[in-house]
């Protein structure tokens, strides 16, 4: 975590609070340690406080924005077929529609038109892919719902993009945006829902009635106060952030470009966060590969993980048109707020002798 | 580490003798399982196995490998109406090549097993698979392909144990997993769906007549394919016969099931093919084994053809044979 959201992690759990449902002092103290971090989320989201609706964590705020909207009006729900699990799971279990992606990973808009009609309610596209780091413009995805799909709801997964862009701006067509806190520095298993234009949703979680009946559960204030305080200083210091990062992926890009035959990065560098460096290795298995440069203190993940652990072949990777031969050999070399140009010079020393080794012995 | 008692137990002792020690899980099979290793709950007793002793812990996903090489042979033999043994191959192709290949790039020496067999020098001073101390559960038949460079890179920590000091080293050691019973069977074909489920969804199953010796149809079969060398039950004869028939052949060009008696299944020879040695190839006087736990008997064998001692039950086409002498593996093939 950020030591900012740390700190505010702290001093919420060991401070004399109550629940914020009581009805007391110390309920309403923790209470309002809860609104500071609505107006935090909701001044760097853009949207209303009100319509903040914490969660546990990204996946949450995804599956209510699909489920609760399904839930609320009927009808289809629509998404790219490179969304995070948390989306498109929801989406084709419901019986929704899968739309093709273009091979630089964006979404294919005239086939989302051919998806879009007056039965869909409910649009999701990612604003970051989490896996390619690819941006994606939501503006003219927007027209084009408003044009085919006049009522349904758009959502946008903005988990990976939250770090990086002017949310408020980049997200501003969109209904439903999902975050969360582990993307920005502040807690894991925290996040949020932030509802725009008053969409109704239909509950996943029933009880006690917390955030106006839409997420019922007794809240994690620690780790909400957390989340608030991450975000705020994130977005205070994006554009400083955003053009050292950028300088400092380019040099690791560029570097095992050049130091590694056979590599092809992903999607195009200029539609991608700075943060993201994707590559695939051809002949090798990432698997193997994430094992050396652990063994090389570097830490690094290929595609997402099944629940036994096993790397599973990316299907962000097969959306985009990647060979299965060449996606075998993918890497994510994510970078934060916190990375160093030492952390680049580590992995530009212990990754191309580690490819070399499993291309000569694998 | 499968998650089960006797890779777990392995992988202390190596420990406990000072090896720096790695475990990995091998994820194989991605649909239904209720056995062997890859079920979610199977990693996480390894998982928490590693845990326990110290040691990291990695799953590498082989299932592409394992799709190729042992599953879809799998079904591709089946539909010649082979009998094939999946396990075999999977050691063959997945545990002690790929395994062993992916070890080497990684930087490790050795790849241990819970395998009960030993590897232990012949007369001649050559290091053979050799059968495990635990008679029952000797598992020298399903890893006789290891030649001389993977025995050199294979160690099998418990095969110098009973099954019975494995479980108590496990429970002295506080394992979690001690009294987890045995895996059973094929790890990607379940209990409740069975091998025709499994066949049924991945290739076409014919039906068949079931006929004598002179050719007279008994019965019919839904399915051919299914059928193996041997076979008494599930043919759809009636009881009552004054002796059980057994299937002698099966011809799935001509969807003909072939039912004998008893003395009908026994052969003076058995015809092999594509033979693997652990060191050279070996002829002339052998002890031959048909199956994993079954016992090994006398015969002659020229290159090609095994003569049995004494006449042997027929073997049906697709199984492995086991070439021993004494308790070592010299070699071993597949029946014609």
């Amino acid at each position: 975590m950020r030591a900012g959201a740390l700190d505010a992690y702290n001093a919420a759990a060991t401070g004399p609070h109550g629940n914020p449902s009581g009805a007391h002092r110390l309920a309403r103290d923790a209470q309002r340690l809860l609104d500071e971090a609505r107006d935090a989320v909701a001044a760097a989201v853009g949207g209303d406080p009100g319509g903040v609706i914490f969660t546990a964590g990204g996946t949450e705020a995804d599956n209510l924005a699909i489920a609760g909207v399904l839930g609320a009006r009927g009808g289809v729900a629509v998404c790219p077929a490179a969304e995070h699990h948390a989306v498109l799971y929801p989406v084709e279990n419901s019986g929704g529609r899968v739309v093709a992606h273009r091979e630089d990973g964006r979404v294919d808009l005239d086939n989302l038109t051919a998806a879009l009609d007056e039965e869909v309610s409910v649009v999701s596209v990612m604003a970051v892919n989490n896996e390619s780091g690819v941006i994606q413009p939501l503006d003219p995805i927007a027209d084009l719902v408003a044009k085919h799909a006049p009522d349904a709801v758009l959502h946008t997964d903005a988990v990976q993009a939250a770090a990086w862009l002017d949310l408020p701006e980049h997200t501003r067509r969109a209904d439903l945006v999902s975050i969360s806190g582990h993307k920005f520095g502040g807690p894991m298993g925290v996040g949020a829902l932030v509802v725009r234009n008053e969409v109704a949703l239909t509950p996943l979680l029933q009880g006690g009635g917390q955030e106006r009946g839409r997420r019922a559960g007794s809240h994690n204030v620690a780790g909400i106060v957390a989340l608030g305080a991450a975000i705020a200083e994130t977005a205070a210091e994006r554009l400083e952030t955003n053009a050292r990062v950028a300088g400092l992926r380019d040099r690791l890009a560029n570097g095992l470009l050049e130091m590694v035959p056979g590599t092809v990065e992903s999607g195009n560098r200029a539609d991608k966060v700075p943060g993201s460096c994707h590559l695939c290795f051809e002949g090798i298995e990432s698997e193997a590969l994430l094992f050396l440069l652990e063994q090389g203190g570097v830490y690094a993940s290929a595609a997402s993980s099944c629940a036994s652990g096993a790397q599973e072949p990316s299907h962000v990777l097969a959306a985009m048109g990647v060979p299965r031969s060449m996606a075998r050999g993918s890497l994510r070399l994510s970078l934060g707020a916190s990375s160093t140009a030492a952390d680049v010079d580590r992995v530009l020393a212990v990754l191309p002798p580690a490819v070399e080794r499993l291309r000569a012995r694998g | 580490m499968s998650g089960g008692v006797d890779s777990s137990v392995a992988a202390a002792l190596l420990l406990e003798q000072g090896y720096d020690v790695v475990g990995v899980t091998l994820k194989l099979w991605g649909g239904d399982s209720d056995s062997g290793c890859c079920s979610v709950s199977d990693v996480d007793d390894a998982r928490r196995v590693a845990q326990q002793l110290g040691i990291d812990h990695h799953v590498f996903n082989f299932g592409d490998e394992f799709d190729t090489h042992v599953v879809e042979p799998y079904v591709q033999a089946h539909s010649q109406g082979l009998t094939p043994n999946p396990c075999i191959e999977c050691n063959r192709h997945v545990k002690f090549d790929k395994l062993l290949r992916r070890a080497d790039a990684l930087g490790f020496d050795l790849v241990a097993t819970g395998h009960h067999a030993r590897i232990a020098a012949d007369a001649d001073g050559v290091r053979r698979v050799t059968r495990g101390a635990d008679g029952a559960k000797d598992q020298s038949y399903v890893i006789y392909m290891l030649d001389q460079a993977q025995i050199a890179r294979v160690v099998l920590p418990v095969g110098a144990m009973t099954k019975d000091d494995v479980r108590a080293a496990a429970t002295r050691l506080g394992m979690r997993i001690a009294n987890k019973p045995d895996s059973q069977d094929v790890c990607f074909i379940t209990a409740t769906g069975g091998r025709s489920t499994f066949l049924t969804d991945r290739m076409e199953l014919t039906p068949g007549r079931v006929v004598d010796s002179d050719g007279n149809e008994l019965a019919t079969v839904e399915a051919v394919q299914l059928v193996t060398i041997g076979q008494r039950k599930g043919l759809g004869l009636a009881g009552g016969l004054r002796e059980p028939r057994y299937v002698t052949d099966v011809d799935v060009a001509s969807a003909t099931v072939t039912v004998g008696h008893r003395r009908d299944l026994l052969d003076a020879e058995t015809t092999t093919r594509n033979p693997v040695w652990s060191h050279e190839p070996v002829t002339g006087e052998l002890l031959v084994q048909v199956n994993a736990h079954g016992s090994a008997e006398p015969a002659d064998f020229d290159g090609e053809v095994i003569r049995w001692a004494k006449p042997h039950r027929r073997v049906a086409p697709g199984q492995s044979v086991v070439f021993y002498r004494g308790d070592h593996v010299v070699g071993g093939a597949l029946v014609v």
